[in-house]
């Protein structure tokens, strides 16, 4: 008989603990408003770097929001005005003179529907690329294929980069699009339900694919799909009504959460 | 958390599967308890038919755990429950394997009836064992009990009265042996009572076993291998 290694026995089972991370970006007493309207209460975060943090909550209850202020896509629309902090390695991300677009290439984006631009999908990866100015065909190669690679796409496209991005699948397109968001090497990528217009093997795929890129990127998630959060993420913030309810890390909230709000909605029942 | 608490889906449905499955529990414990209570009278009273009686009946404790336990499989394959309800899934599975065991332990008691029936009888009858038989059977309705209500204080109480039962097996045990020393004629007829008695005991730790999944049910807390005289405590912390 073969020797039986005891020391699995021993091996560590003990749970993520945001004591002992380092933090990518802190969110502190942020409130938005749109007009009159507060869609965001007083939230206090930490985003743990190189881990996954999901939001969930019902629909309306400002996870989108949220997401969207750490790389001020808010800024876009005209009658939203904020208060409080957001920090990005301890810099704040809402000073005045901040580089708003160099903050974009750092805080990365991925949303709900797939959209690739009505080019290659060679030059869909490149595109970020060569806004920054870079043309050199062979340094643009060998990150085209690295982030294809990244996005576990490289093995289905590599033999027709040159095709337009629009003959991908759905699936396929929103790693395209995961892979062009990473080749500018931002330091966190936000997903706006990346998921939700995807069939559940593309899903899985996705799923996979996040749980890969933790290694080399912070990773806020957003999804309705409340096992989704429970199988990819490592945090999990549960938000209601613009309040963030409860955040802990995944197998507590998932198993033992502590507030009953959290607990009625993560079980399907009658808040 | 209180018993309402596992009625109030969304979904009508899986709500109803709940309330099956815990009905379905507390009915395979009431057939448990039941088999326990008659394997105890069938060895105090001598009634060798009863015992006969139990071990044939105890299929029916294990095709309640085979039944439950797919139930449990296809709620977890279906409906993916998470917090309460993912407790309570684990807790019914582990629930009715000690009940299972206590079945077989039922059944030990019930073959050893039938022994003792066929031999000569002490003077005192069997009381010392009555004790003890009755004693394991109020933690068991005590840990079903808890479980009904989702009281973790009861159940609290259930483990640590188990030490109670312990030390009752340690005195009938030395009873026993001093039997067996005194006149060695006995010494085959309470061998079997020893093994009897040794199943009570066992049923005893059973129960505890169910009260602390009733504690990880309610509370979200494993106290598993955690001394009974700490268990307050670890639950205060």
């Amino acid at each position: 008989m073969s020797e039986v290694d005891f020391d699995v026995l021993e091996r560590d089972v003990s749970r993520n603990d945001i004591s002992k991370e380092e933090i990518a970006m802190q969110v502190r007493n942020f409130r938005l408003f749109y007009g009159d309207k507060e869609a965001l209460k007083g939230i206090d975060m930490d985003i743990p770097k190189n881990k996954v943090t999901a939001f969930i909550g019902p629909s309306g209850c400002g996870k989108s929001t949220l997401l969207r202020c750490f790389n001020r896509m808010n800024d876009l629309v005209d009658s939203v005005s904020i208060k409080g902090e957001m920090t990005l390695y301890g810099e704040d991300i809402y000073r005045k003179g901040l580089d708003v677009v160099d903050l974009r290439r750092r805080v990365g984006m991925v949303f709900q529907k797939p959209n690739p631009f009505p080019k290659s999908i060679y030059e869909n990866v490149a595109y970020g690329l060569r806004i920054q100015g870079m043309n050199n065909r062979r340094k643009l190669d060998e990150i085209v294929e690295r982030s294809l690679k990244r996005a576990a796409l490289w093995d289905e496209v590599k033999d027709r980069l040159d095709d337009n991005a629009f003959g991908l699948s759905g699936g396929q397109q929103q790693r395209l699009v995961i892979a062009r968001a990473v080749a500018v090497e931002p330091e966190v990528l936000l997903l706006d339900e990346p998921c939700s217009a995807l069939d559940p093997i593309s899903t899985l795929k996705i799923e996979e694919l996040i749980h890969e890129l933790r290694e080399d990127f912070t990773i806020v998630i957003v999804t309705h799909n409340m096992q989704q959060a429970a199988r990819v993420s490592d945090y999990t913030a549960f938000m209601y009504l613009g309040d963030l309810i409860e955040f802990d890390d995944t197998d507590t909230l998932f198993t033992k959460p502590g507030k009953k709000q959290t607990e009625d909605y993560i079980t399907g029942r009658f808040g | 958390m209180n018993k309402a608490h596992l009625s109030e889906h969304i979904s009508t449905q899986f709500n109803e599967e709940i309330e099956s499955i815990r009905e379905r529990v507390l009915a395979m414990g009431g057939l448990v308890e039941e088999q326990l209570a008659n394997a105890v009278t069938a060895l105090v009273d001598n009634k060798g038919d009863l015992g006969e009686e139990v071990a044939k009946s105890d299929y029916r404790v294990n095709a309640a755990e085979v039944s439950i336990d797919e139930e449990c499989n296809l709620i977890l394959a279906r409906r993916q429950p998470a917090a309460t309800d993912l407790r309570l899934i684990v807790a019914i599975i582990k629930t009715i394997t000690d009940l299972e065991r206590i079945g077989d332990e039922a059944k030990k008691i019930a073959k050893m009836a039938v022994k003792l029936a066929e031999q000569d009888r002490p003077a005192t009858g069997y009381r010392e064992v009555q004790h003890l038989g009755e004693a394991v059977s109020r933690i068991l309705n005590g840990a079903l009990d808890a479980f009904a209500r989702m009281d973790a204080k009861a159940a609290v109480e259930v483990v640590q009265s188990d030490m109670e039962v312990d030390r009752e097996y340690e005195a009938v045990m030395r009873q026993c042996i001093t039997f067996m020393m005194e006149d060695p004629r006995t010494i085959k007829r309470v061998m079997d009572l020893v093994w009897a008695v040794r199943a009570m005991e066992r049923v005893g730790d059973h129960a505890a076993n169910l009260a602390e999944y009733v504690i990880y049910l309610v509370e979200g807390k494993d106290v598993r291998h955690i001394k009974a005289e700490e268990l307050s405590q670890t639950l205060a912390d």
